[in-house]
């Protein structure tokens, strides 16, 4: 009894929708109708053949692989920063996590308003001639856009997590190196971050499953454009259900980027595990 | 001893220097929330001629705020957002609580450990292979979108898979079994021990998972805008959507809309910053 509101409402969103749509992704469905004819396999070989979906796929490996890895650059360094004992760090580490605290789509206006006319405006100043173009309008300008807003935002959240990680290092292993003649650069590498192994291991899977489905900093960022140029995964599956209407389609897309989400989510925690043990 | 006072100054020196890096740094992190506040007080023309002044040729002005916030119902859709966010968010904490127990304290019981299995398994499954079924499920066959009810229960649903796995650990780490079994030999029955002993001992991990789920209920987007189609049932993050479509040229306008969407959360940050940090930083750690 005690388990049965949160196992009927689980069950309810996600287990039964989950085996629902995998029997979606065989009919054609119109969204409208009550009967859904089967055909098969066809969903698929649209979805294999569809593509503008393998582009967003591929766009969205580059826009994530980057973003990761300035991410996890950028919160190492600020949790560093921040937990070297100086005066209000507790007032930095909550100032660099504001970003966190609201939500893609406002996000995304924010920083469209910036791009466009608060840049745009600097770049005036800096250059005589005037009429510098938007970042947001030109392919690869937009895609970094999503990038440095990604990297800005997530950064503050990873930083909370390399900031445990750091706390959890016992400070007289540093100290007990630093006596033996180690370097601070080389006790950096050598001694504290081998222990903070499983905080890496944690932000670099956390900020890839977020950027690999990111949607609503999609949409109210760049909106896909220029020229359908930004459209990363989760948004063409989205279109390509609600929009277009091939829900059979769009629900094979999304089946093939659970199986991508499940093989990381595997990795994470083999990963994890083998570190584990080696520690 | 005798040259401590070199090393005091240097350390005072980059400590300082330090602490000049992190304001820059800081400053560039909020760069675009000042931009906004900036131009929210100007009037239309002057955020298209000069976006970077601080004031606007035609003056301070607070007229985009009233008008804003009529246009994008604010109260209403302010109203819907807080309701929906602490209604879900305590549906999950006491739900996933409750299951976490149970499931913790009948280690043999086959039915709660095949629950607890799906649960983490289903971490790994993204929305967008739920969104369509979902539509089709509850919008289709059951017509029971366009509902508040609706969407709390399908934000319960979504998070008490995660809310129960650090409930599951804080239990099996931290509540000691002795104290239930005095509890139950002194005549208390199942339901009292775990509110009145159980449940207490869990505050941080409930304070955890309420800062986590709150923040994800009102940021929120795509499930709320499948659901909720009628404009008077739109929260923040929709109806901000919403007006960008309709008003987007009218800058002032939007300048407005935006932070009135950020500024609820940011005043209660200011308050809560300490536990949010906490609560974010240890939800990490066990997540």
């Amino acid at each position: 009894m005690f388990a049965g509101p949160a196992g009927v409402l689980f069950f309810a969103v996600v287990i039964i929708p989950f085996f629902y749509g995998l029997y979606l992704t065989f009919t054609s469905w119109n969204g409208v109708s009550l009967d859904k004819p089967f055909v098969g396999f066809a969903n698929y070989q649209a979805a294999f053949a569809d593509t503008a979906y393998w582009q967003s796929l591929g766009r969205t490996v580059v826009y994530s692989v980057i973003s990761v890895i300035l991410v996890n650059v950028v919160a190492f360094g600020l949790a560093y920063l921040v937990t070297l004992g100086i005066k209000g760090q507790n007032f930095f580490r909550a100032g660099f996590f504001i970003p966190n605290l609201i939500g893609g789509i406002v996000l995304g206006y924010v920083w469209k308003f910036v791009f466009n006319r608060a840049f745009v405006a600097i770049g005036d100043m800096m250059n005589a001639s005037g009429n510098t173009p938007s970042l947001l309008s030109t392919p690869n300008g937009a895609l970094f856009c999503l990038i440095l807003v990604s990297v800005w935002q997530y950064a503050g959240y990873m930083m909370l997590i390399y900031v445990a990680g750091f706390m959890s290092v016992d400070n007289s292993l540093k100290e007990a190196a630093l006596i033996d003649g180690c370097t601070q650069t080389r006790a950096m590498w050598s001694v504290i971050i081998p222990l903070m192994r499983s905080s890496f291991v944690q932000c670099i899977f956390l900020s890839t499953t977020r950027c690999f489905m990111v949607y609503d900093l999609n949409l109210s960022l760049t909106k896909g454009e220029p020229f359908n140029s930004t459209v990363l995964a989760a948004m063409h599956v989205y279109n390509q259900a609600f929009v277009y209407k091939n829900y059979g389609v769009g629900q094979a897309e999304a089946l093939i980027l659970f199986v991508i989400c499940a093989v990381i989510g595997v990795l994470q925690v083999y990963i994890g595990k083998k570190g584990e043990v080696a520690a | 001893m005798s040259n401590a006072k070199p090393t005091n100054s240097r350390k005072v020196v980059t400590n300082i220097v330090l602490w000049v890096v992190l304001c820059i740094l800081l400053l560039l992190f909020v760069f675009p929330f000042f931009i906004v506040v900036v131009n929210v007080f100007k009037t239309r023309a002057d955020i298209t001629s000069s976006p970077l002044s601080l004031v606007g040729e035609h003056g301070f002005t607070l007229a985009n705020f009233p008008s804003a916030m009529s246009k994008m119902n604010f109260w209403t859709v302010f109203g819907n957002s807080l309701f929906i966010t602490i209604s879900a968010t305590t549906l999950t904490v006491i739900f996933s609580a409750m299951a976490a127990y149970v499931i913790v304290r009948n280690p043999h019981w086959k039915f709660g450990s095949l629950l607890f299995a799906l649960m983490i398994a289903s971490m790994v499954i993204p929305f967008q292979v739920l969104m369509v079924p979902l539509v089709s499920v509850y919008g289709g066959m059951l017509g029971v979108l366009n509902s508040r009810i609706t969407l709390i229960l399908m934000h319960v649903g979504f998070s008490v898979s995660l809310a129960t796995f650090m409930f599951h650990g804080a239990i099996k780490t931290n509540i000691p079994l002795e104290l239930e079994e005095s509890a139950n030999i002194d005549g208390c029955t199942k339901w009292r021990t775990f509110w009145q002993i159980v449940f207490p001992l869990l505050k941080p991990t409930v304070a955890t998972v309420t800062i986590i789920d709150a923040m994800a209920f009102w940021n929120d987007y795509l499930l709320p805008s499948l659901v909720l189609g009628r404009k008077q049932l739109y929260t923040i993050p929709i109806a901000t959507q919403a007006f960008y479509g309709t008003y987007s040229t009218d800058i002032g306008l939007v300048m407005a809309a935006l932070l009135l969407a950020m500024l609820p959360i940011l005043i209660l940050y200011v308050f809560l910053q300490r536990y949010v940090v906490a609560g974010v930083t240890s939800g990490a750690v066990k997540g």
